[in-house]
């Protein structure tokens, strides 16, 4: 013990000396271990939600990989992105990380699958990218081999990937739009770049690319249709103010509406970690997006669906929802301002009917107050009749549901185990 | 170890937490959010399933009479643990096979599930009852063998808590003292409050306001009943959000669907499940509170899972936020504090055993007159008035003590329970159908009338049974208790009051149907048992101290109305959560920072 405290001294000063040593060789700024950058790496990485894909809920071990990523054409399993040699991507250099990100080419040269959204992070900044890469460097090293590509034939053949790109990717960084306030371009680099929101919510072709003229009006996936998103007073966001937006990415709800499936992950690990000024500024750029074109017929009131629809409304829904459709704010969805009950499919309605769902709750809105299921109680001509008449109230026009379509979402809904 | 004696199973030791709950209902919640923000780990351990709003009673099915309140779904099943009962101290207690006086809660949440919602505040002379009755009347007026006493705590000290949990709760109401001003519209007999209530008042429907207008014209002053019910969406200081009650006419008894009806899951778990430091154990019943050899230590308390493993849950701190006759049981069985004997009139877990005084007046009006739509309802909706309640008016005349509340609160228009028929119809039939017809839109029968109090005597009381055992093989609780000629005298006068008002209104036939001896343990009257692990300032008399410290075991607390000394004529769940409030305060500000008896005795 005395030993030791005498010799204490000793090497303090051994460690001073080192310490003056380092510090007289000035830290570059924006290297690898600069604070600064480790830091804008956290903020961009929450922004980029790569834990939604990276981090399996199961195992919950940080950017380990594993969690499978359903696709139209089947599942990709997230990989390994911890600083792991042999299983992550400790290995890579800078370049390397920055080519697979904004390239969508791995260091051994073949192709990533767009499951991983370097469609849309090609839009990022390099110095953004390697402040990412600055970040994982710092995460825990978990040693977990993935196997990423659980795709059938011929998906499974990466090489093919080749050609995909050359017809659908375009690289390239986001060009700002000086005719655009700053915010506007913020908010485009955000949802264009790591937010990839149209990732979800633009449609798709046949081969899985977005559609350049659908921009945000809307897509199905996992189960759900991720609604429009763009100014569409009928269908997007064009009766949400700045506010009503960013509350929702804030708290998972707003006056309006409440997040739930794979929007309330996104919520959850993402957009309610981001700043208020980020998230006003991607409601500047979504409300200035053009909405959809098609001019629906409304379904009349004197319509048997109609009619059977309002009274199963009255019946069932509107003790909740009110029988104008107006819920209750932050509580109880808004049905007669849901971009959700009016969208081009219905999907994400009859899912909520069907099986029901919870919302998000997050630090500012605990409560994650949740839809019971009605599935068992409504057979497939009351729910069509239901979901047709909350598509055609209070001023909404959108398609007629049949008994076939709900039969058919029932169908892939249990087959379904999220 | 000789064959056909049972092997004991060795508990296995989890890891030691700061504080375990036993049992999560309103005071186990309130109790864990509150030390969770001290930083506190904390775990409480549910002997019933989890419950949630959406998944276990959402709209779809909560409003199933036959199956909540015909087959008891939310309620513990007498088949995993029950009691005995008797009248009287000669006779023999037999088990409780079918609920009947009250109904045990089960699961997460407790009673706060399926409760009324009836928020009420006991009258300052309630607490220092044995003191004010001998003041104003001598000590003689009271009944030798009444055992009542103070409670250690005033109305004054607990006034903060209550407006806590009423802000929790978001109770609708209409303050009738603020500050010492009488509010018009408000009861004007109630303590004074600090604020209004956060919401106002429930809407009344015709029936509710034509008593109102028949009691004010009698001269008294008629208020709305404060509810657990919401009259509009609220979000209270947690940041959890309630959206306004539907008068659905489906609480007491039922979960609320629509996030309306405060409960722990509407106004604390969302918060307190969100906390890295707390958990919960659902389906695991707690068998003992362990104690060191010295027996004034807890040292955790022992439970079994639903596969029958024995586990052991070491913690600092204990606390007991049981329904009433479970924590008595818990006490009684872990060997902590005296226990009761009414013979030698020595101990104190088991004594000071109450329930309540409960009548009601079944009216019925003419059906061309008077169409009441007795569905539009929730569990505290009503006017109520509170002229006969505690010691609000001269009891030299009447030769008794205790009061209650009465009023026509509208519970319910339930078809299989709330039918209505004059006497002398038969039981079943065209023409009981046909009495049922003509009268469920004119007839009244409040699903709470006249709410007495019930004092406490030295021959009602808790102990264990010699006989029936549970599947652990552990002794039942047993319940002796019989109605005292006070509380019978107390009733017939306040049916008889509440009686004028329904004929004011312009009843042309009246049912009065007065509370009688025997206690009748097969009858529904509330679920408020009280008592048996009481509060006061005297360790002879009192197994807890005034901040609900066990007297014998430091770091015990138990909370619930098993702390009631004796009890009053209101519903008990708004003074039970403000003595948690109290109690965990003091945890907070005095006993956290020198674990030890908060009061020498």
């Amino acid at each position: 013990m005395r030993e030791q405290a005498r010799k204490l001294p000793v090497s303090c000063a051994a460690w001073v000396t080192l310490a003056a040593l380092c510090a007289s060789v000035p830290a570059r700024a924006g290297g690898p271990q600069d604070f600064a950058r480790i830091e804008r790496g956290r903020y961009l990485t929450i922004a980029a939600d790569c834990a939604a894909c990276h981090t399996d809920p199961v195992s919950n071990s940080a950017f380990a990989g594993g969690r499978s990523i359903e696709t139209p054409f089947g599942m990709v399993a997230a990989p390994n992105i911890t600083p792991d040699r042999q299983t992550g991507i400790g290995t890579w250099s800078d370049s390397d990380f920055d080519r697979a990100l904004r390239q969508g080419v791995r260091p051994d040269g073949k192709r990533l699958y767009p499951a991983m959204p370097y469609l849309y992070f090609t839009r990022m900044s390099r110095e953004d990218v390697l402040s990412i890469r600055a970040y994982l460097n710092t995460v825990a090293s978990v040693h977990h081999a993935v196997r990423a590509n659980l795709l059938p034939f011929p998906f499974n053949i990466r090489g093919l990937m080749r050609v995909w790109d050359a017809w659908y990717f375009t690289p390239g960084e986001y060009k700002p739009d000086h005719a655009k306030s700053p915010s506007w371009n913020r908010g485009a680099y955000l949802v264009e770049g790591p937010g990839h929101c149209a990732a979800c919510h633009s449609p798709k072709n046949f081969l899985g690319a977005d559609r350049a003229d659908q921009r945000f009006h809307g897509y199905s996936l996992q189960g759900w249709f991720a609604p429009n998103i763009t100014a569409d007073r009928q269908r997007g966001l064009g009766n949400w103010s700045d506010t009503d937006i960013l509350e929702y990415l804030k708290k998972g709800h707003n006056r309006l509406a409440a997040a739930s499936g794979p929007m309330a992950e996104e919520v959850e690990n993402s957009s309610s970690k981001m700043t208020d000024a980020d998230l006003a500024a991607i409601a500047t750029y979504l409300k200035d997006q053009p909405g959809e074109t098609a001019d629906t017929q409304r379904i009349a009131e004197t319509d048997r669906y109609m009619k059977v629809g309002a009274a199963i409304y009255s019946d069932r829904c509107a003790a909740c929802h009110k029988l104008d459709g107006t819920g209750v704010a932050y509580l109880i969805p808004n049905l007669a301002e849901s971009s959700s009950v009016n969208s081009r499919q219905p999907l994400t309605a009859l899912r909520v009917i069907l099986r029901g769902t919870r919302t998000v709750a997050t630090r500012s809105e605990p409560t994650g107050p949740a839809m019971p299921s009605f599935g068992w109680q409504l057979n497939d001509a009351e729910v069509a009749a239901v979901a047709t008449y909350i598509r055609n109230s209070w001023g909404h026009a959108a398609s007629r549901v049949t008994a076939e379509d709900v039969s058919k979402a029932r169908k892939s809904l249990a087959a379904r185990r999220d | 170890m000789g064959s056909g004696q049972k092997l004991t199973p060795v508990a296995r030791k989890l890891p030691a937490k700061d504080v375990v709950i036993v049992g999560l209902g309103w005071t186990g919640s309130i109790i864990a959010n509150e030390l969770t923000d001290e930083g506190l780990d904390v775990v409480a351990i549910e002997r019933g399933p989890w419950r949630d709003t959406a998944t276990d009673y959402p709209p779809s099915f909560a409003a199933d009479e036959l199956r909540y309140r015909i087959r008891h779904e939310l309620f513990l099943r007498p088949e995993q643990t029950t009691f005995t009962f008797r009248n009287r101290m000669d006779q023999s207690a037999l088990p409780i096979r079918t609920w009947g006086a009250f109904m045990p809660p089960n699961g997460v949440g407790g009673g706060g599930v399926h409760w009324n919602g009836e928020t009420w505040r006991f009258l300052p002379t309630d607490f220092t009852l044995r003191t004010h009755l001998t003041q104003r009347y001598g000590a003689h007026f009271l009944p030798p063998d009444m055992t009542i006493q103070d409670w250690g705590v005033t109305f004054e000290e607990l006034e903060p808590h209550y407006d806590r949990f009423e802000y929790l709760c978001g109770t609708s109401g209409t303050a009738g003292n603020l500050q010492g001003h009488i509010q018009e519209g408000g009861n004007p007999f109630e303590g004074p409050r600090s604020r209004p209530y956060p919401n106002p008042a429930q809407q009344q429907p015709f029936g509710h306001t034509l008593f109102a207008k028949a009691a004010r014209e009698l001269g008294y002053k008629p208020f709305p009943q404060p509810s657990g019910n919401m009259s509009r969406a609220y979000m209270n200081p947690l940041g959890v959000r309630m959206g306004p009650c539907t008068y659905c006419g489906f609480c007491e008894w039922f979960g609320c669907g629509n996030y309306s009806k405060a409960s722990p899951q509407t106004t604390v778990l969302p918060v307190l499940l969100r906390k890295p430091n707390f958990q919960a154990r659902d389906n695991s019943e707690v068998i003992r509170i362990n104690t060191d050899r010295s027996g004034k230590r807890a040292t955790g308390v022992t439970f079994v899972d639903t596969s029958g493993n024995e586990w052991e849950q070491p913690a600092e701190l204990v606390i007991l936020s049981a329904y009433t006759i479970f924590n008595v049981q818990l006490l009684l069985l872990s060997g902590i504090g005296k226990p009761y004997d009414p013979v030698a009139n020595t101990g104190v877990i088991g004594r000071n055993f109450t329930h309540q005084t409960i009548s009601d007046v079944t009216s019925f009006f003419d059906p061309a007159k008077f169409i009441f739509n007795p569905f539009i309802a929730s569990g505290s909706i009503g006017m109520c008035i509170d002229e006969f309640n505690g010691d609000n008016f001269d009891h030299g005349p009447h030769h008794f003590v205790g009061g209650g509340y009465m009023g026509h609160v509208q519970t319910n228009g339930r078809p299989i329970e709330t039918t209505p028929v004059p006497p002398g119809t038969p039981k079943w039939g065209a023409k009981w159908k046909q009495a049922v017809r003509e009268s469920y839109q004119s007839a009244i029968k409040p699903g709470t009338g006249v709410h007495g109090s019930m004092y406490s005597y030295r021959d009602v009381y808790l102990d264990l049974d010699p006989t029936y055992r549970d599947r652990f093989d552990r002794p039942l609780v047993r319940i002796t208790m019989d109605f005292h000629d006070n509380e019978i005298k107390q009733n017939a006068f306040l049916t008889d009051k509440f009686a004028a008002i329904f004929q004011a209104m312009g009843a042309r036939q009246l049912i009065k149907e007065y509370r009688k001896k025997p206690y009748d343990i097969t009858a529904y009257q509330t679920t408020h048992l009280c008592g048996g692990a009481v509060m006061g300032t005297d360790p002879k008399t009192s197994a807890l101290n005034r901040y609900l410290q066990s007297w014998d075991v430091p770091n015990l607390f138990v909370m619930g109305a098993s702390a009631f000394p004796q009890n009053a004529g209101y519903n008990p769940t708004g003074t039970v959560a403000a003595l948690a409030y109290w109690s965990v305060a003091q945890i907070r500000s005095q006993y956290l920072k020198s674990p030890g008896p908060l009061i020498n005795a």
